[in-house]
């Protein structure tokens, strides 16, 4: 940076991030304080006498208390993990050995079924969710946790075969190569040196669906009736707005605990992720 | 130890003929380099020995047998390949041990053979570090150790020393030498490299195009192109034609254009009778001219114009212009020249090459 050229790193850099920063980090700011609102403070009119709505000076735990102890939340929580969980690691598999197959062998149409791939990918949810709806009352599913593992990756598979095609196409074929003259079957090199080097994307594409089967809505509402059966983002919604009243308190906390999870997850993984995404293999 | 017999090989890419009926015995021990420009089929050739490219036509012995079907593992060959293809998630122990491990050596013995392969390469200090935390030369060198602790019959290598800095090339150049002398086990080796490929080659193949433009030892390659292709690519700087005419002036044979004329000695004189008044390509490496001296036959010598004045130090590179043609000669470091000098250079009659003008092929 040239002498003198601070002001410009300021206007073009500081600022805007600030301002970037601020507009993705109120809502949950607006979540956090909400959460540990008491319901006094929570329902008082604007022009209440020392009225603040971005602080509190009573924080409690009553909402979240509530949410253990007056709804089924932690039946949700363990739901919603259980099912991304499972999701996940199919898509995964899945999407790993497709993704391999797609940019490593060559076999008649493998550039159009990528394509293919791709394309169901690009059918929206919300009108898949009818079919899908059909199929799963015909194979007597609805109601349970299966109902959305087995839907799940309808739009997780393509989504970490095309991940993991893009990444594998970076690995240099060479390494590869060199692995089957040292030796090793094209199952051993995949398991041994292309799996392993392509660890940074799987995480991504892992810590990808995770986060789309924890925060997925539609199929969750629609194959799920029974209020145990039910997800996080489903269970909060339906049961904790009850006809027109909004129970803002435990919906905040029931957001919050929600999200806690995918952020714990994504940090944790943040530097393979990151690497995943730009595709870096050094030799 | 082995032999390795290539017999009419072809490669077929779709429509596109990559590699013409190759043909070429590679003996135990030897070291035989392809060269060629990029695109010429020498890589292609290389993997159709490792068996990582389908064989289209003819076979590929290894010791005797054929192995056009033989899977690449099967086939006791190591390759060094040009980006190194060290496995980043390994160790450089890990690295060279694999191809022991998946052999299922037991660990003593992949432990010895890494020791003696990492005191070979100087790399001993190493051995647990991850590829990313060595320089180019120490991956290289990695990568030579994982080939030679497998103690294949033949090695394979792919431009193994391009991605490394000049200087250090022509030290992994002598060290590569060495470790075939050391070790004597048959190498093929391919590289766009002519110095690469005349300082390390026993035999070195010459391509152009997918086809084998001359096989021989360098000098032989050096001395005896066969064809215009080989006698511009071997050597630096490349070898000056020209076009001339053969003509006859009172019984002694000349060869002629518009800016020389230079008198061709007795023995390939009474060759080249037969292309008497027909147009040949004349090529005179830069090493073969020098400024004219007095004692130098006039019929040898012919003027030129200085245009450029390359000072290496060891030598002198004159850009010259000759009648029509561009021409350069290295001359003594000595010369005093400087651009738009008028010289007369001199050939070294003996040296004097001759090509068809259309065939290419020297006559």
């Amino acid at each position: 940076m040239i002498e003198g050229a601070k002001w410009r790193k300021w206007v073009f850099f500081y600022l805007p991030m600030a301002f970037f920063l601020l507009f993705l980090l109120f809502p949950f700011y607006w979540m956090i304080i909400t959460s540990f609102r008491p319901d006094g403070e929570l329902y008082r009119p604007w022009n209440a006498v020392n009225y603040n709505p971005f602080w509190t000076t009573k924080p409690t735990l009553e909402h979240v208390k509530y949410l253990f102890e007056e709804t089924l939340f932690s039946a949700w929580l363990w739901n919603t993990t259980f099912i991304a969980l499972v999701s996940t690691a199919i898509s995964l598999i899945c999407g790993v050995f497709a993704g391999y197959a797609l940019s490593r062998l060559n076999f008649p149409f493998a550039g159009g079924l990528g394509t293919g791939i791709f394309i169901t990918y690009l059918v929206p949810q919300t009108l898949l969710f009818i079919p899908l709806a059909e199929i799963i009352r015909n194979y007597n599913l609805g109601d349970t946790p299966w109902s959305l593992i087995l839907t799940y990756p309808t739009f997780l598979i393509p989504f970490c075969t095309w991940l993991m095609m893009g990444y594998f196409k970076a690995v240099p074929k060479e390494l590869e190569e060199c692995a089957r003259i040292d030796g090793a079957s094209r199952w051993q090199a995949m398991l041994y040196i292309i799996i392993p080097v392509a660890i940074p994307g799987i995480l991504s594409a892992g810590i990808f669906a995770f986060t789309l089967s924890w925060n997925e809505f539609i199929y969750a509402l629609v194959f799920l009736s029974s209020p145990a059966q039910k997800t996080v983002p489903v269970g909060v919604t339906s049961e904790l707005i009850r006809g027109d009243v909004f129970f803002w308190g435990p919906l905040m906390a029931g957001a919050l605990l929600g999200s806690i999870p995918v952020a714990v997850v994504y940090s944790f993984f943040v530097e393979h992720y990151v690497s995943g995404l730009t595709g870096s293999v050094k030799g | 130890m082995a032999q390795v017999v290539l017999r009419g090989i072809n490669k077929f890419y779709d429509t596109v003929h990559a590699v013409k009926d190759v043909n070429l015995q590679i003996r135990d021990k030897e070291f035989v380099v392809f060269v060629g420009p990029s695109g010429c089929g020498k890589t292609t050739t290389l993997r159709m020995i490792a068996g990582l490219e389908q064989i289209s036509g003819g076979d590929v012995s290894i010791d005797g047998q054929v192995v056009n079907d033989l899977a690449p593992m099967d086939r006791d060959i190591a390759m060094v390949f040009q980006n190194y293809a060290l496995y980043p998630h390994m160790s450089v122990f890990d690295n060279m041990a694999f191809g022991l491990k998946m052999r299922k050596f037991d660990k003593k013995e992949i432990t010895q053979r890494v020791k003696e392969a990492a005191e070979i390469l100087g790399i001993g200090d190493y051995l647990l570090r991850k590829p990313r935390q060595l320089s180019g030369g120490q991956r290289q060198r990695v990568a030579l150790g994982r080939a030679i602790v497998r103690h294949p019959k033949v090695f394979l290598f792919d431009e193994p020393l391009s991605n490394l800095d000049a200087k250090l090339r022509v030290q992994m150049r002598v060290e590569l030498k060495k470790l075939h002398q050391r070790l004597g086990t048959t190498a093929v080796y391919v590289t766009h490299d002519q110095v690469e490929a005349m300082t390390l080659g026993d035999r070195v193949v010459v391509m152009k195009d997918g086809v084998v433009q001359q096989v021989g030892d360098p000098l032989e390659l050096y001395n005896r192109p066969a064809n215009k292709f080989v006698a511009g690519f071997i050597g630096s700087p490349a070898m000056n034609f020209a076009n001339v005419t053969v003509a006859d002036g009172n019984g002694r044979l000349t060869a002629k254009n518009a800016g020389l004329e230079i008198e061709i000695p007795g023995t390939q004189g009474e060759r080249l009778r037969a292309h008497l008044g027909r147009e040949l390509m004349l090529g005179i490496r830069p090493e073969d001219l020098h400024i004219a001296r007095a004692g130098d036959p006039v019929g040898l010598t012919f003027n030129s114009r200085v245009e450029v004045v390359e000072k290496l130090g060891s030598e002198i590179l004159l850009d010259v212009r000759v009648g029509e043609d561009s021409m350069v000669a290295a001359v003594d470091p000595a010369t005093q020249a400087k651009a738009q000098d008028q010289l007369r250079l001199a050939v070294n009659p003996e040296r004097l090459h001759f090509f068809d003008a259309r065939t290419e092929a020297a006559v």
